[in-house]
């Protein structure tokens, strides 16, 4: 009797992964899960705010696609890889879930996009920061939005090297993003023809940074960079400003900042430095328009990472009512053909390893004089094109790059 | 080493029931596993059965020794990474690769064992929780093993004996059902064995026990070696369920989870552990969707057993079935 049970379950599954190929629209609705972290360091980057996006790039769509209505899940995987795999397994097997975004932290990402890519469901990674996700672990249904290491490194230096400042030291946090942070730096510091003063590693996370700070500031470099994030990077900039390091005339470089990172440290110690970014949302109307809409149901402006999650839930959309199916292949295939244009991202293109390509802009932030508002931070240095900022999908090494 | 326990300990688990009875809540609990998967979903009973036998060999040393460890995360963490990298980069099949990984976990418990069951109490969860952090800092920093903060990912479940493909997901939920099977009766035959009964004797009265003979301290080894290995083993079948293992597995909170849960479920009895880890993965997993921060309700939770219940779920439920009985 037992086996017949196993039977019956394992031809209950086959069906099920059968009707799922089928044409038109799998359940009669489309469903987004966003899968993002409510209480952890995360939830001032993404959390609320990334579910708040998804609402609105569903409520902006029209709230139906294809003539059938839009559903949003979303969850709080705590940062930990494995409940987030649980929950988007059982979103996908059980609810039906089509499209999963967010995914901030980069191991969740990289294990949600793995099993979106085994059972064929798109996920558009918004918050990771890994540029793993499109190199060897690409996926045929795997996206990365916004930003990643690599732009990181290559918008920041090149642009500040281009405004004079050629010799470098870097504080790096001691942890994989912080070394692959760090190496790129270097190697686009080398490439640049500018010189590394030197480097030096912290704990992560750490709270008093001073000794690497003095150091970096007796070193002599012209521009201290800051290979590290969160709550670590917050600490390095209120600190730098306690030694007078902006005052001596040397300058900060922050080489993952998020809005709502600025506006926690504030103006008046974080005056001069420089972030690099993929959305701002004080750049144009249309920027603007979003901005404040998003204030308005969220009581904050959108960082970069929120920004991405309503783009590419937007995105996602268009390519299902475009392909006349939510086949996750078929889906993601005319992601990749069409543009990307909305009011976050204005000009963007998708390569074939999932990397979507757009402009990336140098910021530097404001002094508090200068600053019209509470969130009125950053003023552009440098609109770094998408060609310049991101790796070139051929030397990905994603095995979907031809 | 004196964890004491505010409630006299029940002495043999077995003892609170008949045999018979205990061999018909056995028997309901078996068909209960093997049905679930038609009920719940199976990524998450496999989930909770892995975190469960987690508890219950960490409740092998707390419960039964009354070694208070606060390093299990590396045995953990260990195997995960041993268990996912030998079965991906190795080719081991599923079950040589999770007896791997129980073996790494055995290695560790042995090593941790062998410096920290010198000193007792606070002394004794200090330095494996030391221990533990050195195991969590090598795991962050060897990225070419454990993939540093992206983790170990994409781990093949695997054919089991080369055969029977895992990557049927009720396959794989009875495998993982055998697992656990297998190691809590392994779990059930130390605690009501010889050796059983001479480590309650150890965590009753350590200097009576050495008075009679024992060497003691080579007891706690084998005990704790033997929870470190089984630890591994419930390590390395998480990493092969969810496919994936991480710094998640082997940081410090992990410790601390395996204490609450087999606290909430209760210390000393053989099924409260496999209780209490039911329950904390299952209110991480339904909380996550509730819009409810995790962690704060899991907290309120536990302060209201501590202070309500102490014993734990199942150690109240013995307590409550022993007075009726009396």
């Amino acid at each position: 009797m037992f086996k017949k049970a196993l039977l019956a379950g394992v031809a209950a599954s086959a069906l099920i992964t059968g009707t799922a190929m089928a044409e038109g629209l799998s359940g009669d609705k489309v469903v987004v899960g966003v899968l993002t972290d409510l209480s952890g360091v995360y939830a001032d980057i993404a959390g609320k705010g990334s579910i708040a996006a998804a609402e609105m790039a569903v409520a902006d769509y029209g709230g139906t696609v294809l003539g059938k209505p839009i559903e949003i899940l979303s969850a709080d995987h705590q940062n930990k890889p494995d409940i987030a795999s649980t929950i988007a397994r059982e979103w996908i097997d059980a609810q039906g879930a089509d499209v999963i975004v967010d995914l901030v932290t980069s191991s969740v990402g990289l294990a949600v996009q793995g099993i979106g890519g085994e059972k064929g469901v798109v996920t558009i990674n918004s918050g990771a920061a890994t540029v793993r996700l499109t190199q060897k672990e690409c996926t045929a249904t795997g996206f990365h939005w916004i930003y990643d290491t690599y732009s990181l490194a290559h918008v920041t230096s090149p642009a500040v090297i281009a405004e004079g400042g050629d010799s470098w030291y870097i504080i790096t946090a001691d942890y994989a993003f912080g070394h692959s942070l760090e190496a790129d730096a270097a190697s686009v510091i080398a490439e640049k023809g500018a010189t590394l003063v030197g480097t030096v590693r912290h704990p992560f996370p750490s709270a008093d940074l001073s000794s690497y700070l003095l150091q970096a500031q007796a070193s002599g470099a012209k521009v201290i960079g800051f290979a590290n994030a969160g709550q670590d990077t917050i600490n390095s900039v209120k600190q730098a400003s306690e030694f007078g390091i902006v005052a001596g005339g040397q300058k900060l470089v922050a080489l993952l900042a998020f809005l709502s990172d600025i506006h926690s440290i504030g103006l008046e110690l974080g005056q001069g430095l420089n972030v690099t970014t993929g959305f701002y949302w004080n750049m144009d109307d249309e920027t603007r328009a979003f901005a404040e809409r998003f204030n308005e149901k969220v009581g904050r402006m959108p960082t970069m990472v929120q920004a991405s999650v309503y783009s590419s839930t937007l995105h996602y959309l268009k390519a299902v009512e475009a392909a006349g199916t939510d086949d996750g292949a078929t889906v993601a295939a005319k992601m990749k053909e069409m543009p990307v244009k909305d009011a976050v991202v204005h000009d963007g293109t998708i390569a074939a390893n999932g990397r979507m390509i757009h402009d990336m802009y140098l910021m530097e932030v404001k002094k508090p004089e200068e600053s019209t508002g509470e969130w009125d931070v950053y003023k552009l240095v440098r609109t770094v094109p998408g060609a310049e900022a991101f790796q070139d999908p051929k030397e990905s090494g994603c095995a979907l790059v031809e | 080493m004196s964890v004491k326990y505010s409630t006299t300990p029940s002495g043999t688990v077995t003892g609170r029931f008949s045999g018979r009875a205990s061999l018909i809540i056995g028997a309901i609990l078996i068909v209960a596993l093997l049905a679930a998967p038609y009920v719940l979903y199976p990524a998450f009973v496999m989930k909770a059965l892995c975190f469960a036998l987690f508890a219950c060999a960490f409740n092998l040393v707390l419960g039964f020794v009354g070694l208070l460890s606060f390093g299990h995360a590396a045995f953990f963490g260990a195997a995960a990474y041993a268990t996912g990298y030998s079965a991906k980069f190795f080719g081991l099949t599923p079950e040589l690769s999770i007896l791997f990984g129980g073996l790494v976990g055995g290695v560790f418990g042995f090593v941790f064992g062998w410096v920290a069951i010198r000193r007792q109490g606070i002394y004794f969860a200090m330095i494996t929780l030391a221990l533990s952090q050195m195991v969590f800092f090598l795991a962050l920093q060897v990225t070419g093993i454990t993939g540093g903060e992206d983790g170990l990912q994409g781990v093949p479940r695997g054919e089991l004996f080369g055969l029977i493909s895992l990557d049927e997901p009720l396959v794989m939920y009875y495998f993982v059902v055998a697992v656990f099977l297998i190691c809590f009766a392994f779990i059930w035959r130390v605690v009501n064995s010889p050796f059983g009964a001479v480590l309650k004797s150890i965590r009753e009265n350590e200097p009576r026990a050495i008075s009679l003979g024992y060497n003691v301290d080579r007891f706690k080894l084998i005990a704790f070696t033997l929870s470190a290995a089984l630890t591994g083993v419930a390590g390395g079948t998480k990493a092969l369920t969810v496919q994936l293992a991480s710094l998640t597995d082997v940081q410090w909170q992990m410790s601390g989870e395996v204490i609450l849960m087999t606290l909430l479920g209760g210390v000393g009895t053989l099924v409260g552990p496999a209780v209490g880890a039911t329950l904390v993965v299952s209110l991480e997993n339904f909380l996550a969707t509730s819009g409810l921060p995790v962690t704060t309700v899991i907290g309120v939770i536990f302060v209201v057993c501590v202070l309500v219940f102490r014993r734990g779920i199942v150690g109240e439920f013995n307590a409550f079935l022993g007075r009726r009985k009396h």
